[in-house]
């Protein structure tokens, strides 16, 4: 489903603050894989995001979704097979546009935007079912603009906008860490419950240790650019916060330097 | 007092024309959050197309519909600069200004062009029932279009553009299709302006930006902007408002006609001062009472103890 190969991307080459984000990874998702990201401050994480979704392209190597070399196209020609959801809860959704809206323009992912209507009846029910089954009495509010809501709901809006039409590969970018433990916990279920429903490829980085090892199917840890561990199911299981700390240190000869990292 | 009454139809007529003008502006300046300047050019652009056409013996309709088509082609340049140049905004918009200048003197080939005598579109026609009916028919095709996906993608450039690209649209291109769909307007209320002054002139266009400015902020404080078909109803109402204060100010003996700019300015540095004042005062307050409730909460708690 996703396939990287041999990817690299330095930011500001030759110059004193020259930084490699990501050397020669490798990386093969298989559809349905629900994969957990975790590593230290600088580790890449964010640039592998970024790579796949085509915020940046990398200076070598491919991006593969679905078998067709995707690593030229630009972010937007990208957007029809991949959902993503950022951090900033106001990141993913239109302040001064209504709920419908929002799902309107999420409804016509990566098709040509033409002349008909955003919202026709048909769409309101759908949308309407689908807000439902968030459970957080947005369905409604559906001609609320969404800069009301509150960052909880906001970040369930951009869940539900970036999983409903089942995009190819859904990015999670530290999802829950903007937000208090209470709602943390909700968008997770949430995520939890899409994601198995719709069997959606998934890659998800996270500072939560513990959601890490408790989520998806397989874990893999980043360091200065380069996936050092990558942990299987059978393996993840039993595994424990403090085994994959020690087993970090191990790798990389350093401890997790992480002011924001949650043991869980 | 007399007087002030007398010139009220007039200056109906005058908000209603320019009213397309400050449509122009809304769509770059609230939906696009882009203040472009190519404005003072493109009126310009649509007075010149449409008199050098008239004067050359062409329907005034079809020069009319020109015009429109002239400011469009304006507007996708600014667009341009913008987006595959990569020049700051303003800046775009200011080059583009610039290069109008010059280039409405070659459509007209002299400064100004009379039309005296010369057929236009208000010949047989009363200006004020048809402003209305071009002004509503515009404000509706204008409120379907941002219903529509592409119109609900060009909300979003302006609104989250960074979101509205990870939904597969691009923003260059709904970015050149707004600034171009702006400046179509502001150049066919050129065209009608001049078509009801009698002449088109280079610098007719001159501070039309902070005009268009005015008028959509004055229609925002009076009417608020709540959905879509409010704020550019608001838009409308705003340029009305303008021109009728514009002409009361002028009805005041010590004020010349070219005291007008900075009577606009003014407007606009007031319009736009207030309602932020209003909002960080409101702010305060409810954040002072909250903190006062919370404390004695507190102390409440704290006496049954």
């Amino acid at each position: 489903m996703l396939e990287l190969s041999k990817v690299s991307k330095l930011f500001f080459p030759g110059t004193p603050d020259e930084k490699a984000a990501l050397i020669g990874i490798n990386l093969t998702l298989k559809p349905g894989d629900f994969v957990t990201v975790i590593g230290s401050n600088g580790a890449g994480k964010s640039t592998l995001m970024n790579i796949i979704s085509g915020v940046v392209t990398p200076d070598s190597g491919d991006v593969r979704i679905g078998g067709n070399v995707v690593s030229e196209l630009p972010e937007y020609k990208r957007g029809r097979w991949i959902g993503r959801v950022f951090q900033d809860p106001m990141a993913g959704t239109a302040p001064h546009l209504t709920i419908e809206e929002n799902l309107a323009i999420a409804y016509v992912r990566g098709k040509k935007r033409g002349l008909s209507f955003g919202i026709t009846r048909s769409k309101r029910a759908f949308f309407q079912e689908q807000l439902k089954k968030l459970g957080i009495g947005l369905d409604t509010r559906l001609r609320a603009k969404v800069g009301q809501l509150s960052g909880g709901e906001r970040q369930a809006l951009s869940l539900l906008m970036a999983t409903f039409t089942e995009p190819q590969i859904l990015l999670l970018d530290e999802h829950t860490a903007a937000l208090d433990p209470a709602r943390a916990e909700l968008i997770t279920r949430l995520t939890e419950s899409i994601v198995r429903e719709m069997k959606l490829t998934t890659l998800m980085v996270t500072h939560n240790m513990e959601q890490a090892i408790r989520l998806g199917n397989r874990l893999i840890m980043m360091d200065k650019g380069r996936i050092i561990l990558d942990i299987d199911e059978e393996r993840k299981k039993g595994l424990t916060v403090e085994q994959l700390l020690r087993e970090f240190e191990n790798i990389s000869g350093h401890k997790m330097a992480d002011d924001r990292v949650v043991f869980g | 007092m007399h007087a002030i009454w007398n010139s009220i139809p007039g200056a109906i007529e005058l908000g209603l024309l320019y009213a397309l003008m400050a449509l122009g502006v809304y769509i770059t300046f609230r939906i696009l959050d882009f203040p472009d300047l190519t404005v003072d050019g493109s009126f310009t652009t649509g007075g010149a197309i449409a008199a050098t056409m008239i004067t050359h013996g062409a329907s005034p309709w079809l020069a009319t519909i020109a015009a429109c088509l002239g400011g469009c082609a304006a507007g996708a340049v600014t667009g341009l600069l913008h987006t595959k140049g990569r020049i700051n905004g303003l800046l775009s918009g200011i080059l583009m200004m610039i290069a109008l200048y010059s280039i409405n003197l070659r459509i007209m080939g002299r400064p100004n062009i009379s039309l005296l005598g010369e057929g236009t579109i208000f010949n047989s026609l009363s200006i004020l029932a048809f402003m209305v009916g071009v002004v509503l028919v515009i404000v509706v095709l204008l409120n379907l279009f941002l219903k529509t996906d592409l119109g609900l993608a060009l909300r979003a450039t302006g609104d989250n553009a960074r979101m509205i690209r990870s939904f597969g649209a691009h923003t260059d291109h709904t970015i050149i299709l707004g600034i171009s769909l702006s400046n179509g307007l502001v150049a066919l209320s050129g065209a009608l302006v001049a078509q009801q002054a009698g002449y088109a002139d280079n610098s007719m266009g001159i501070g039309m930006i902070v005009i268009g400015l005015a008028s959509v902020i004055i229609g925002e404080a009076i009417l608020g902007a709540r959905t879509i078909l409010w704020a550019t109803l608001a838009a409308v109402f705003g340029s009305v408002v303008y021109r009728i204060v514009v002409a009361m100010a002028l009805q005041v003996s010590w004020l010349d006609a070219s005291d007008l700019k900075i009577i606009t300015a003014v407007i606009v540095i007031v319009a736009l001062i207030i309602p932020t004042a209003q909002r960080s005062w409101k702010q305060k307050h409810a954040a002072r009472k909250r903190s006062a409730e919370l404390a004695d909460m507190l102390t409440a708690a704290g006496g049954e103890r």
